[in-house]
């Protein structure tokens, strides 16, 4: 058998596993293009939950009571502990955190556009936690059910924590709802801001989107993106009644026939701008990550001069 | 539970006049260095040398938090007049704080950090231990309860002491700055004021001076295994536990205490 006939024959052995819903795992033969997609799309949400960090952490100095401060601590190092499942996981197909850093760093590699926004008031970390984790959910809970078996399995554990993470954002809300005058502006400015942003979190059109049809022949994704963003707009508009917030669309209405609702035209001009470097914040995001990564250089390697030492002290007492 | 109407800063730490009032001030300036530092180990979250030194900060940062909540939320039952942990922690100036100076010294680098955290987790090491056998009850409680907690921090700050002190020309020279620096606040840590000698004397309080000696001798130990100079012992630096603080903490309560501040009796 010549070499393309055997790459061949290892392509439909790993689409039958696929199609069969047998997990691939690190030491199986994978078509490089899988390999490569897949590390793309870890580390994009490696980079995503990292990044995430930032805007949420702005409010944790400044959270309103004690109670909320530790919630919202826990959380911003939940999303660390998500970045380093993801990176172990992206870590596993052959590339190494320090370059996925690199990757991110020197605008190489991407992260999700939601968090090149501002948080403006309290009530944007309420917002942050109903609308984009929520939006994290729907995309997450997919892929707990993806192709590739350690991403898989990190995803089921962040899935637990996400889920959390979204009743207490809209927990705080809640509060807000019940609150002063000035809490409630507080709430609907939050959502007006945030709403769109999140509904752009699914990616492009179907029809527009790049990757998703081989994404999705491979497993990696299971539904398409507007799939999801209506799976997510039909669960959250409810979640606004409840909360007496309006959300920002004057097309949102239930569709009887479609049994889902119509919605308004999203500004794919101002998505493609802010996945291109020109929201209000790429670049204090990518500062800030920069700055971190530069600054905590010495620490590092203090880390590794230790350990080299001890070892080499404790090689020369055996010896 | 009443909010609205109440100015801030009344009855925290005035002169005790009574028994209840010292025990109340005496648990707060317990709190007071659990909460500050907690909120200066805070602005590290998302911008630590590596994940897993952001994510141990934190944790930290979240236990000294909540040992500070257990405390307001006692000093507040305590107090009686159903006052709550927010209203002692977000509406008190900086006069009524009574944390140790040490505790507000901002973080500066990496180094700085470690070393505040670590001359303080031996203190806090060696007074929990002895809280836990106050006549108070519910301070020996909370002093049980923190001290699992308090053993990882000293072993966390203790190692990267050791890693800083004994790594690289550059590590060790940022370290024994942030020593030499922060050297001058952590006499005050082991210093009685009126309150210390008042509840001494009732039972309920630590022997500060039981612990001093015991302090030096564990911090010595380290930084001589960090392979650290010992700077001299001599003259300290001291007021915060009397409420005079340096010119950091005003900072630090402002932005903490902001939103209580600016939209008064909201609930959150
Ligand atoms: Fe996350
Ligand atoms: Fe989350």
């Amino acid at each position: 058998m010549d070499n393309h006939n055997n790459i061949h024959s290892l392509e439909m052995k790993f689409q039958s596993k696929i199609d069969a819903e047998v997990k691939i795992e690190p030491k199986d033969w994978m078509p490089e293009a899988y390999r490569k997609t897949l590390i793309r799309q870890i580390s994009q949400h490696a980079h995503s939950e990292i990044v995430g960090m930032l805007p949420e952490g702005n409010w944790i100095l400044r959270a309103p009571s004690l109670r909320r401060k530790v919630a919202l601590l826990a959380k911003v190092q939940d999303e660390a502990g998500h970045g380093l499942y993801l990176y172990s996981a992206a870590e596993t197909l052959g590339i190494s955190r320090e370059e996925l850093f690199e990757q991110l760093i020197t605008g190489k590699a991407k992260y999700s556009s939601i968090f090149n926004y501002p948080t403006l008031s309290w009530a944007d970390i309420g917002a942050v936690g109903w609308l984009v984790d929520g939006a994290a959910i729907m995309n997450q809970v997919m892929l707990t059910r993806t192709s590739y078996g350690p991403y898989a399995r990190a995803m089921v554990r962040i899935c637990k924590e996400e889920s959390f993470h979204q009743r207490q954002g809209y927990e705080i809300l809640i509060s807000l709802s019940r609150g002063t005058e000035e809490q409630k502006k507080m709430l609907q400015d939050a959502v007006d801001r945030w709403w769109w942003p999140a509904l752009m979190m699914f990616g492009p059109n179907d029809s527009a989107s790049t990757h998703s049809e081989q994404s999705l022949k491979w497993k990696i994704k299971r539904k398409s993106n507007d799939e999801l963003r209506q799976d997510f707009i039909d669960a959250t508009v409810l979640q606004a009644n409840y909360l007496g917030v309006k959300l920002p669309d004057p097309n949102l209405k239930w569709n009887e026939e479609r049994g889902h609702y119509d919605f308004g035209d999203i500004n794919w001009e101002e998505f493609w701008a802010v996945v291109n470097g020109n929201g209000p914040c790429n670049k204090l995001r990518l500062k800030a990550r920069k700055k971190a990564q530069e600054e905590g250089a010495w620490v590092r390697e203090a880390a590794m001069a230790h350990a080299e030492k001890r070892a080499k002290r404790k090689a020369e007492k055996v010896a | 539970m009443q909010h609205s109407g109440k100015s801030p800063d009344t009855c925290y730490l005035i002169p005790a006049t009574n028994m209840n009032q010292s025990l109340i001030n005496y648990t707060l300036q317990i709190a007071d260095n659990n909460l500050i530092l907690g909120q200066r180990l805070s602005e590290w979250c998302g911008h630590a040398p590596e994940l897993e030194i952001d994510i141990a900060l934190t944790n930290i940062a979240l236990d000294l938090i909540g040992q500070s909540r257990n405390l307001y939320q006692y000093a507040a039952e305590l107090e009686g007049k159903g006052r709550s942990e927010d209203d002692i922690a977000y509406l008190r100036d900086s006069s009524r704080y009574r944390n140790v100076l040490l505790v507000e010294q901002p973080n500066e680098d990496f180094a700085y950090t470690i070393a505040r955290q670590f001359f303080f987790d031996v203190y806090n090491h060696l007074f929990y231990q002895e809280l836990t056998k106050s006549k108070d009850e519910r301070l020996a409680e909370i002093a049980e309860k923190s001290l699992k907690e308090i053993n990882y921090h000293i072993r966390f700050s203790s190692e990267w002491m050791i890693r800083l002190g004994d790594g690289t020309k550059l590590s060790h020279e940022k370290i024994q700055t942030a020593v030499d620096d922060l050297w001058d606040f952590i006499g005050e840590m082991t210093l009685l004021n009126d309150t210390d000698r008042e509840m001494l004397s009732n039972g309920i309080g630590v022997d500060l001076n039981k612990i001093r000696p015991l302090y030096f001798q564990k911090v010595k130990e380290i930084l001589a295994e960090a392979t650290l100079n010992i700077p001299v012992e001599e003259p300290f630096q001291k007021g915060g536990k009397n409420g005079i603080h340096s010119e950091f903490l005003g900072h630090l309560l402002a932005e903490m205490q902001w939103m209580q501040r600016a939209y008064p009796g909201a609930e959150w």
